[in-house]
């Protein structure tokens, strides 16, 4: 691999002369360029600061336009999507729709695939670590923002979500309790609060099945995916963003979970701009644009 | 407008009259009862599992150890934290020793962990309790329905650790009062005791002390869940109205019952000290303790609620004036999560889906060779060591020695400074003694001379030395071609090493 450099620099000068670069054709050496580079970016936790050869991949990426559309055609080939290619985030790819780099939820954790209920805590634990790294739409949008958060902070969010609905539904005078011949009509909310927060095991590793043991082996894993950098313990463990979360939930998670709700027919279509829903609709029309922070201690 | 309204209300006036139940209305208040009879349902169900347990248990009162247990958690709730497991489990032990005296202390214990396993419901995955009852909806079909409920619920605490919180529904079971307003019920509660203890009924003015201690408990719970929800999102909390209004009169509260406990502890200590019953005593020390935490408790509810306000004003700074960015995208909370809460679980699984199905990134497939699978499959599972690796042997590299003199010369300097006590010389003299013998030993003669013009007396003091290297300068020029300065005395002051040690002994 160590020659490629050396080559690049060689017919890297003739730069001006684009119409002849564009007409050459693709050697194999390039092609061997252009998978490394996937490579790289197939390991999320490495950091292109931290490896010259991935920076220079990157550097030539950005200058050597056939280069990168040779690296995005290997990357789609291995069913790959590629959100960001820059010196901050790295090549950014992620598993498209069925690749074998995919996650599946029954392979991330066994219980789901016969209990709905356990899918549903899992998937919401990911959102809310999500949620609450970046709590407002601008902290989403500006690349510039690290998010924090913390398991304990992030299981103490959701439940003060669902006590006021509960409190909501009180003032109302409806009845939450579900029907016991159709739990799936169960209120989501319900689940959440009435699964135990914490509980004490044999060892001291925390209860798998509890809500702060469920965030807990979301945030352990988006660290294995080089989504999140853990920075200490307080608070069952806190954690920062990396640019890769960002991007991974702005362009891909976000937009799928929205389209998703969007087809059962829920939020309202907003005109793109600030005006977003409001966390609760009881103060519908008063909010401002970072309504609804939920921000953690 | 008034008469489409009219011939509205009319059908339904109508066909109200062969109802097949009472309605929702009159349901509500049932539904309510049979929630409340269901949190009792696990302390029953506690005296007729005992007997599916592996030896003699029947002498237990489960249920009563379950209520005990109950009052110990709630009691011991501190503002910030729970109960302690072990703690509970301490306290539990007297009450079923005292049932069972002629059992081993080792199975009074498993009794006590079996009661709060099982009212924390270990086995389930919830750690809840479930009750199925059924209402008439409001088309008058009946539905039968889940009613999810804890007891006693494991928190995180500081550190990783767990702690124990009764839930409400505990809270309400223990004490009977369902749905009861908690201000008014506090104020029950105290003029009860008042009259009691007026009467001298001292019994009764205990439990009634003791429920109003349950009472300021739920209060400051009902603060510190508020004040939490505000650290996490302003808004989330009516700090309009609601809170302001709640924390005045908190705080009233907190003044009154502090002048209210402070006179009962006054009757109380006066009964105490001029009873002659003996029984009488105990009961009235043990009200004073009692009275005497239900201060403490309200000073510490007073000292919070005083916090509130600073901590709303920090927060409502921190989070509503955060400079806003002309950019906006996608509110997570508020289009996705806010939404997706009241949804039914089985629309609300589809989103969650697509959000994890597209959030998580990439695993890269592990792939095995079958060569290297035969090589694992056949390894013998590695000996756990006990004592963990082999400490490599350290690898050591000799430091060159760059010192400026060599040892050699030290030891000449040193002979050369040895001077008989009553024979100090001039430095000057030294220094040509030292030229003799070695070109760089004058150097060091001189360093030693001039560290000795200020001789580290304690130390040699601490010691224990016999003589010291001491110089001294009385103005006399140095003429030498390599040095320049005064020309020291040098000279060997002898030490009282005998008596400094007995001064040492002395005086420790």
């Amino acid at each position: 691999m160590t020659e490629h450099p050396e080559e690049h620099a060689e017919w890297g000068e003739p730069e001006a002369s684009g119409q002849a670069r564009v007409a050459a054709p693709v050697t194999p050496a390039d092609a061997a360029d252009a998978a490394r580079l996937v490579a790289f970016g197939l390991q999320p936790k490495l950091q292109p600061s931290r490896d010259q050869e991935y920076a220079e991949l990157l550097r030539r990426y950005r200058e050597d336009p056939p280069f990168a559309r040779l690296a995005d055609a290997v990357a789609t080939g291995l069913g790959l999507v590629v959100l960001e290619v820059s010196p901050r985030a790295g090549m950014a790819v992620t598993a498209a729709e069925d690749s074998v780099f995919a996650v599946r939820m029954g392979d991330y954790a066994r219980r789901t695939a016969a209990d709905s209920t356990d899918r549903f805590l899992h998937g919401l634990a990911h959102l809310s670590v999500a949620a609450l790294a970046f709590p407002r739409p601008e902290d989403l949008a500006d690349d510039g923002y690290i998010g924090r958060v913390s398991v304990n902070g992030v299981d103490a969010f959701v439940r003060q979500a669902c006590r006021k609905l509960e409190e909501q539904a009180e003032e109302h005078g409806e009845n939450t309790d579900p029907a016991t011949d159709a739990p799936g009509l169960e209120a989501a909310w319900r689940i959440w609060a009435r699964r135990s927060s914490t509980g004490a095991t044999k060892d001291t590793r925390r209860l798998a099945s509890s809500t702060t043991g469920i965030v807990g082996k979301a945030v352990a894993f988006l660290t294995d995916s080089g989504f999140l950098q853990r920075t200490g313990d307080d608070g069952g463990g806190t954690y920062r963003t990396t640019a890769r979360y960002q991007l991974q939930v702005r362009d891909m998670a976000g937009t799928a979970a929205m389209a998703e709700l969007l087809d059962l027919g829920v939020v309202p279509v907003t005109d793109g701009t600030a005006t977003l829903a409001p966390p609760m609709d009881e103060d519908a029309g008063e909010l401002v644009a970072d309504a609804g922070l939920p921000f953690h201690s | 407008m008034t008469s489409p309204a009219t011939t509205d209300s009319a059908p339904p006036q109508l066909s109200a009259g062969p109802r097949p139940a009472p309605g929702p209305a009159a349901d509500e208040g049932l539904a309510r009862r049979l929630r409340a009879l269901a949190c009792t349902a696990p302390l029953h169900d506690l005296d007729v599992r005992k007997a599916n347990l592996a030896g003699e248990y029947s002498t237990y009162g489960m249920a009563e150890v379950a209520l005990s247990a109950i009052d110990l958690v709630t009691l011991n709730m501190d503002f910030d934290t729970g109960a302690d497991h072990e703690q509970i489990v301490a306290r539990l032990l007297p009450r079923i020793a005292a049932q069972a005296p002629q059992r081993p202390a080792a199975e009074h214990e498993r009794v006590a962990r079996w009661v709060l396993e099982n009212l924390i419901n270990v086995g389930s995955v919830d750690r809840g309790f479930r009750a199925v009852y059924g209402t008439f909806a409001t088309d008058g079909s009946y539905v039968r329905r889940d009613y999810d409920f804890k007891l006693i619920e494991e928190v995180p605490g500081y550190g990783g650790s767990v702690y124990l919180r009764t839930t409400d529904e505990a809270v309400n079971v223990l004490v009977g009062a369902l749905d009861t307003d908690v201000t008014s019920a506090q104020i029950a509660a105290e003029v009860k005791l008042e009259v009691l203890i007026s009467r001298g009924r001292l019994a009764d003015a205990q439990l009634a002390a003791e429920q109003a201690r349950y009472r300021t408990v739920q209060y400051s719970e009902t603060l510190r869940k508020a004040l939490d929800a505000t650290r996490r999102n302003v808004r989330a909390v009516d700090w309009l109205e609601a809170v302001p209004d709640m924390i005045a009169e908190a705080l009233d509260h907190v003044a009154d019952r502090y002048r209210h406990e402070n006179a009962i502890l006054t009757n109380i200590r006066k009964a105490r000290d001029e009873s002659e019953d003996p029984e009488q005593k105990r009961r009235a020390a043990e009200l004073v303790d009692i009275v005497k935490d239900c201060i403490r408790r309200h000073t510490q509810l007073q000292s919070r609620l005083l916090e509130a306000g600073p901590l709303f004003r920090a927060e409502q700074d921190r989070q509503a004036f955060a400079t806003p960015s002309a950019r906006a995208g996608l509110d997570l909370y508020g289009q996705l999560v806010a939404p997706l809460l009241p949804l039914p679980v089985e629309s609300a699984i589809k989103v969650t889906d697509a959000f994890f199905a597209r959030g998580t990134g990439l695993r890269t497939p592990v792939s095995v060779r079958v060569g290297d699978l035969v090589d694992i499959l056949l390894t013998p599972p590695q000996e756990r060591e006990h004592l963990g690796i082999e400490m490599p042997e350290p690898d050591l590299i000799a430091t060159p020695d760059d010192s400026r003199f060599s040892e050699q010369q030290l030891a000449g300097a040193k002979e050369l400074l040895d001077l008989p006590p009553d024979a100090p010389r001039r430095l000057s003299g030294l220094l040509a003694e030292a030229r003799g013998r070695d070109a760089e030993l004058p150097y060091l003669v001189a360093l030693l001379a001039v560290h000795a013009a200020s001789p580290a007396v304690g130390t040699a003091y601490r010691q224990g030395e016999e003589k010291l290297l001491f110089a001294v300068d009385d103005g006399t020029e140095l003429d030498d071609p390599e040095f320049g300065g005064a020309d020291l005395i040098v000279g060997t002051a002898l030490l009282d090493a005998a008596g400094m040690a007995a001064d040492r002994t002395e005086a420790a």
